[in-house]
């Protein structure tokens, strides 16, 4: 594990690389030269520049200033990058961010395979040796989101390993890892290593004490580079004895000012009170165990510690506690208080930190602090004195009216431990509050938390991942897999164990669990770490990949079969591309419906005379038109039930009516029509006067009626819906409408989504091409569209009772046609939108209104004007709606309908350019 | 007391919250002005530059006077086209009616004959047909007998039906578009905004932080209730005096307050609404799933697109469970017709009752959901 000599060429060189994120400076100019064939650490807390570097160097993210040389070539520049893209692996950072949850784990890393161009033979034996090497062969088909942390981690590895790798590049790969993973996963690398001794490894990680035994390091703060060398190198140069204490050293001067040996005084001796008390706490999630019969007991004053690495049920118990979560076994009480949900005074005397940051980023740091104080209802005076007394000791005083969002991450930790003990609570639960904070901040906070327990007799209760801070604890829980496996004081767990280390003693008793939990199951065979040879290809490469047309192919199926599995296992997409469109069909075809029928009317009758009575009788008549209700007794009735929506028409008959008719006077008669809603008081208005029109022309009726002399008589014909009813016109509209409106979502959702989830990187460092990708993507979804637009006409059919006249064989050609365009643009949609929310919404704002106000569903194209026809001319659903209708309700000839179809085609490479041109093929 | 202070200074802070997004602001502000005018000024459910032509068989004087009778905004210039040609081009779609004048039509006037025009029209435009076809018999009527009278006098017949349109004489579209888009406004936007709040706090973990606190789920509800339920009641107000009232020239009949009054309580319904599918959607991106399908059928089944009357009676009773058909029903009754409380109260009762039960169930589940987070 010698450096070796300078004379070999760096793998990596960088010169004057500076990178930002709007205005924050990520990386801040540095030059740096990585030797060949080495385990190259990066060190430093979250948030110095680790993981950027990483992906500039993996060719994920695009170089902005600077210089970068990877393997020999510019990294900047493409042709380099599709070179060497598949002799690097990239591994980001977060449990499993490149899997896919929904996929198996064997498909995750055959799927990687397939982008790699591995031929079918090659990719099974190869995936299989794998997964064999890591001890997840029992485990292939299990989904990847059903894994724990280190097993996701050990997936990521196989998918980056499965196409051997010159340069492997690991962003804090064990981050939240149980230690039995974590020194497990080191030994699978070691392993990798020496069977490929020419490959160079870079790994960053947060967990200083790992980086102890390897070959090199970079220490990185605040987007610069502290300093490089072997870590002997380093510890010397700060006199230090381990890397996190040569870290600290290695900060610039005003960072480590107020530093200073942590030191805790010991508790006072003798039994105190159990203010926290468990008994076989068990939650299960279905049937998953995420706490499995925890018991504990913790006095007054007392700092526990709970130690265990992601999803092991450390929250889980907090929850627990707290009575955020019902237990489904067990019981907690908190002084002697059961934390059932409601118990207001066992709640006055909590304070609780959550996980994550739960503050409100987007109020100020006065504003947090006053909100609680409210809410705990301290007297204003009180309140006012104690925020003045937590900012002096917190040290929050300068950032008193920044937003709580902009803090450092240490700062905002400080703050939230400030809420958090805002209403002098006498316990404190605390949930992971040092992960992702620089050393010299954690030892600050640990400082105030010491303070706390010993001065003010704070019972604290912490969950951590950091061994050291288990130290720090007065007792400690070492938990896995929903389970304590061991619970005492960190010395005398130590010494029980005969271990040097709280970490040998943690993975000692994990191994005792596994031991046992094997045994039980009869034990499968225990992950063969002798397997190491199979990082050798199973056959040489090249000489059999396919290559061309060929491997593009593959890879555009590949992309295809994962997008359908993930959607065939994700129940909320699946239900909204198949019983949305059917349950919109519903909606549309019986309620949109624009036939006016049983017109509710009165008659306000002042004549009383064998004739008003016959005029009146011809509205009642005329069912279903018209609907008769009780007669109006008055004007003021008349107008107070028009009003009320009663009644939709009143007609008026004048006194003397009949005598005014007979005498040949020519009486009128009033109609008093609602017209609130516009279009109904019109079609009202127009009913009444055909009635009465019809009355004229009547001469059985006894109006007395001249013959009609300089009249034309008029012949209506409804083309294509000969009885004028809506839903005719309705059904064969809606396809056009929904197939644009969920396609699109769905697609715009699909791409997005990995943008936003993080497995889009698969596509910045694989070599797969633009429109693999996309098209890929959009297979699944045309056929989607094609199997809804099957459903849609059987509906159409068999509920609506509207068949198709012309040809189903061109109409299902159209709708081909239109589906691939209404995905396509979904795709150009996705390509400007970055998280998922907004692309639903930009989808449906942008598609819905040329849809149904421009495109003829409820205006003819050519009765448009101005922009809104240029939008109908070129929104392809007029073309397809035109078809629609058309060969649903005329019989449309085959030539009208391949104009539409042509038009269908034309669009589709026009999208596909748009978002081939939108598509990025690095990330920002 | 205790609880009403707590709700009070939750909805404070969800104030702050909202104000400091300045991109739901903006959209918040362009839904209630601009695209409230947009869509009330331009579609039209009336008919308006209909495409028209006629077959003219007769060439008579007559039959060329009626080329010119048909003008805009109602229609375009009619175009001349020939017998064999109609199917062709209406098949096309090029033309919604087609009028043909038979030979000798003029000659069978002059005697009486009561000869026959055959207006071809295409039912698939439904809106626009009906009433379309009405106006052009009534403009041909009036023309032909003008035209054999030589004189402008209506003909006397023995009964006059004289038609009166109330609420809205002149039948001018925007007084009713600009409501129904208000409407639709506050229904989309308020499950957006509350919604939307409850999955953030959750995300940030900040809900959690709130139950560990001694709050009741009552009490961080009702504060959702009653923020979210305010910034829209503002926006409704700027929107109804702002846009349509002031802009748009819509006469408001009844009482500002009671209508006021009841978009209140539609509020609280549709916050309600909101906060439950805030809690039901496990992630951002569900919840938009599910809030286009839930707000597609509250707007379109709510009787302002098409009239309640037009649905089948078994969806009639169905959507009679929608808060927004009695919203669109009672803003009709006030605004337009003038209504008081007497017209309105079943209205209100059903709103607040369906109100009601919408947000004691998802209090209920409120609790529940922190088991769904991770």
């Amino acid at each position: 594990m010698n450096s070796t000599s300078s004379a070999v060429k760096p793998v990596i060189s960088i010169r004057d690389v500076t990178h930002r994120y709007g205005k924050m400076t990520a990386l801040d100019g540095i030059s740096l030269e990585i030797p060949r064939g080495l385990m190259v650490g990066i060190i430093g807390p979250d948030g110095v520049g680790k993981s950027t570097l990483m992906a500039l160097i993996a060719g994920s993210k695009k170089l902005q200033r600077g210089q970068m040389t990877v393997l020999d070539g510019d990294i900047a520049d493409v042709r380099h990058r599709n070179v060497v893209c598949p002799q690097i692996a990239y591994m980001p950072q977060g449990l499993g961010k490149n899997l896919y949850f929904e996929l198996s784990v064997y498909d995750n890393v055959d799927f990687m395979a397939q982008l790699f161009g591995l031929s079918p033979a090659e990719r099974s034996a190869r995936v299989r040796q794998l997964l064999e090497a890591t001890g997840l062969a029992p485990f292939a088909s299990r989904p990847a989101g059903k894994l724990s942390g280190g097993m996701k981690q050990k997936v990521g590895l196989c998918g980056a390993l499965v196409h051997d790798p010159d340069l492997l590049i690991l962003d804090e790969p064990t981050t939240g890892v149980d230690p039995l993973s974590r020194r497990q996963f080191w030994t699978l690398i070691d392993d990798i290593r020496a069977s490929r001794p020419g490959m160079s490894v870079l790994i960053s990680t947060a967990y200083m004490d790992e980086a102890q035994k390897w070959d090199w390091i970079v220490a990185m703060d605040a987007g610069r580079v502290l300093a490089t060398g072997t870590p002997a190198e380093l510890m010397q140069r700060t006199g230090t004895k381990d890397l996190e204490a040569c870290f600290i050293g290695l900060l610039p001067e005003e960072k480590r000012t107020g530093h200073k040996e942590l030191a805790i005084p010991p508790r006072p001796a003798g039994k105190a009170e159990v203010v926290i008390d468990a008994k076989g706490l068990t939650r299960r999630f279905g049937n998953f165990t995420a706490v499995d019969h925890v018991s504990l007991e913790i006095e007054c004053g007392e700092i526990f510690g709970f130690l265990g690495s992601n999803g092991c049920g450390k929250s889980t118990t907090m929850k627990m506690l707290t009575g955020l979560l019902p237990p489904t076994e067990g019981t907690a009480t908190l002084f002697g208080h059961s934390v059932e949900a409601g118990s207001m005074e066992v709640r006055r005397n909590l304070g609780y930190m959550t996980q994550s940051f739960s503050l409100y980023g987007e109020l100020t740091v006065r504003q947090n602090l006053a909100l609680d104080a409210l809410l705990y209802h301290i007297p204003a005076k009180k309140a006012e004195a104690r925020i003045r007394e937590l900012v002096e000791k917190f040290g929050l005083g300068p950032h008193l009216d920044s937003l709580a969002e902009s803090l450092p991450m240490g700062l905002r930790q400080r703050l939230s431990l400030a809420v958090a003990v805002l209403h002098e609570p006498k316990i404190l639960i605390l949930d992971e509050p040092t992960s992702g904070v620089d050393p010299v901040a954690r030892d600050s906070f640990w400082e105030l938390l010491i303070e706390l327990s010993r001065k003010q007799g704070v019972t604290i209760f912490i969950t951590t991942h950091f061994m050291n801070e288990g130290m720090r604890c007065d007792r400690i829980s070492l938990m896995n897999a929903g389970k304590v496996l061991a619970c005492d004081a960190p010395r005398k767990l130590i010494e029980a164990r005969g271990a040097s280390t709280l970490e040998d003693a943690f993975i000692g008793y994990m191994e005792d669990a596994a031991a046992e939990g094997a045994a039980e199951t009869q034990g499968r065979k225990k992950a063969p770490a002798a397997a190491v040879e199979t990082a050798q290809p199973a056959s040489s490469p090249a000489a059999e990949k396919p290559t061309g047309f060929r491997l593009r192919l593959a890879r555009l199926l590949a992309y295809a079969r994962n997008e359908t599995m993930q959607i065939l296992r994700d129940p909320v997409r699946l239900i909204f591309s198949f019983a949305g469109s059917a349950l919109l069909m519903l909606v549309f075809g019986f309620g949109v419906t624009s036939d006016v029928e049983n017109i509710r009317f009165a008659a306000y009758d002042l004549d009383q005379s064998p004739e008003s009575r016959a005029y009146i009788e011809q509205f009642t008549a005329s069912r279903p038109y018209f609907l008769r209700t009780p007669p109006a007794r008055s004007a003021q009735e008349s107008l107070e039930r028009l009003q009320a929506d009663d009644v939709s028409v009143v007609i008026e008959i004048p006194p003397n009516f009949g005598r005014d008719l007979r005498k040949g006077n020519g009486p009128d008669v009033l109609a008093e029509v609602d017209a609130a809603m516009t279009y109904r008081g019109e079609t009202v208005a127009q009913y009444v006067q055909g009635v009465h029109n019809l009355m004229l022309q009547n001469p059985a009726n006894g109006l007395q009626v001249e013959p009609m002399k300089d009249t034309a008589q008029f012949e209506e014909r409804y083309m294509y819906n000969p009885t004028f009813e809506s839903v005719y016109a309705m059904v064969p509209s809606i396809p056009a409408l929904l197939l644009v409106l969920i396609l699109a979502i769905l697609m715009a959702v699909s791409i997005v989504r990995e943008k936003e989830l993080g497995s889009m990187i698969n596509f910045y460092v694989t070599p797969t091409g633009r429109l693999e990708y996309l098209l890929g993507k959009q297979l699944p979804y045309i056929v989607i569209g094609m199997i809804n637009f099957f459903i849609l006409a059987a509906m159409a059919l068999f509920v609506f009772n509207v068949p198709v006249k012309g040809s189903f064989l061109l109409l299902t050609l159209a709708t081909l046609l239109y589906v691939t365009t209404t995905t396509g643009i979904g795709m150009v949609i996705s390509t400007f939108t970055t998280s998922q929310v907004a692309a639903v919404f930009v989808t449906a704002i942008l598609t819905v209104t040329p849809t149904i106000q421009f495109s003829g569903l409820l205006q003819p194209v050519s009765t448009l004007m101005g922009r809104a026809k240029t939008i109908g001319l070129i929104w392809p659903t007029t073309y397809y709606m035109h078809s629609s209708v058309g060969a649903y309700t005329k019989g449309l000839s085959p030539s009208l309908m391949l104009q539409d179809i042509a038009f269908l085609a034309a669009c589709i490479p026009v999208l596909w350019l748009f978002s081939m041109l939108g598509l990025r093929k690095q990330e920002k | 007391m205790g609880t009403l202070t707590n709700i009070f200074w939750l909805g404070l802070k969800e104030i702050r919250s909202l104000l400091s997004d300045k991109v739901m602001l903006l959209f918040v502000i362009y839904a209630f002005t601009m695209a409230i005018y947009i869509q009330a000024t331009g579609t039209s459910n009336d008919v308006n530059n209909a495409s028209i032509a006629i077959v003219d068989e007769d060439n008579s004087a007559l039959s060329k006077e009626l080329f010119t009778v048909f003008y805009p905004p109602r229609f375009q210039a009619p175009q001349k086209i020939g017998a064999n040609e109609i199917e062709d081009l209406m098949d096309k779609g090029l033309f919604m009616f087609v009028v043909v004048i038979p030979p000798r039509f003029e000659e069978d006037l002059r005697f009486g004959r009561n000869p026959e025009i055959q207006i071809d029209i295409d039912a698939t435009a439904m809106q626009q047909a009906g009433i379309g076809t009405n106006y052009i018999k009534n403009i041909l009527s009036k023309r032909i007998s003008n035209f054999l009278k030589r004189t402008d006098q209506e003909p006397s017949a023995p009964v006059n039906l004289i038609i009166r349109k109330l609420f809205n004489p002149n039948g001018l579209s925007t007084w009713f578009l600009s409501v129904v888009a208000i409407i639709n406004q506050v229904t989309l936007l308020t499950i957006v905004l509350t919604g939307a709040a409850v999955i953030r706090e959750r995300e940030h973990g900040t809900l959690e932080h709130l139950l560990v606190m001694p709050l009741t789920a009552f009490e961080i509800a009702m504060a959702k209730v009653w923020a979210n339920g305010l910034v829209i009641l503002t926006a409704a107000a700027i929107a109804l005096f702002g846009v349509a009232e002031m802009a748009l020239k819509v006469p408001f009949a009844g009482s500002h307050l009671l209508w006021f009054f009841g978009v209140i309580l539609y509020l609280f319904f549709a916050t309600a609404l909101g906060i439950f599918l805030g809690t039901i959607s496990r992630s951002m991106a569900q919840f938009a799933l599910l809030n286009i399908l839930v707000v597609l059928v509250l707007q379109l089944l709510s009787g302002g697109s098409t009239p309640v009357e037009s649905q089948p009676e078994w969806l009639q009773n169905i959507t009679f469970f929608l808060p927004s058909r009695h919203f669109v029903s009672f803003s009709q009754i006030i605004i337009y017709r003038g209504g008081g409380l007497s017209a309105v109260w079943s209205q209100f009762l059903m709103v607040s009752a369906i109100g009601l039960g919408f947000f004691m169930y998802s209090l209920a589940l409120f609790r529940k959901s922190i088991a769904v987070t991770k």
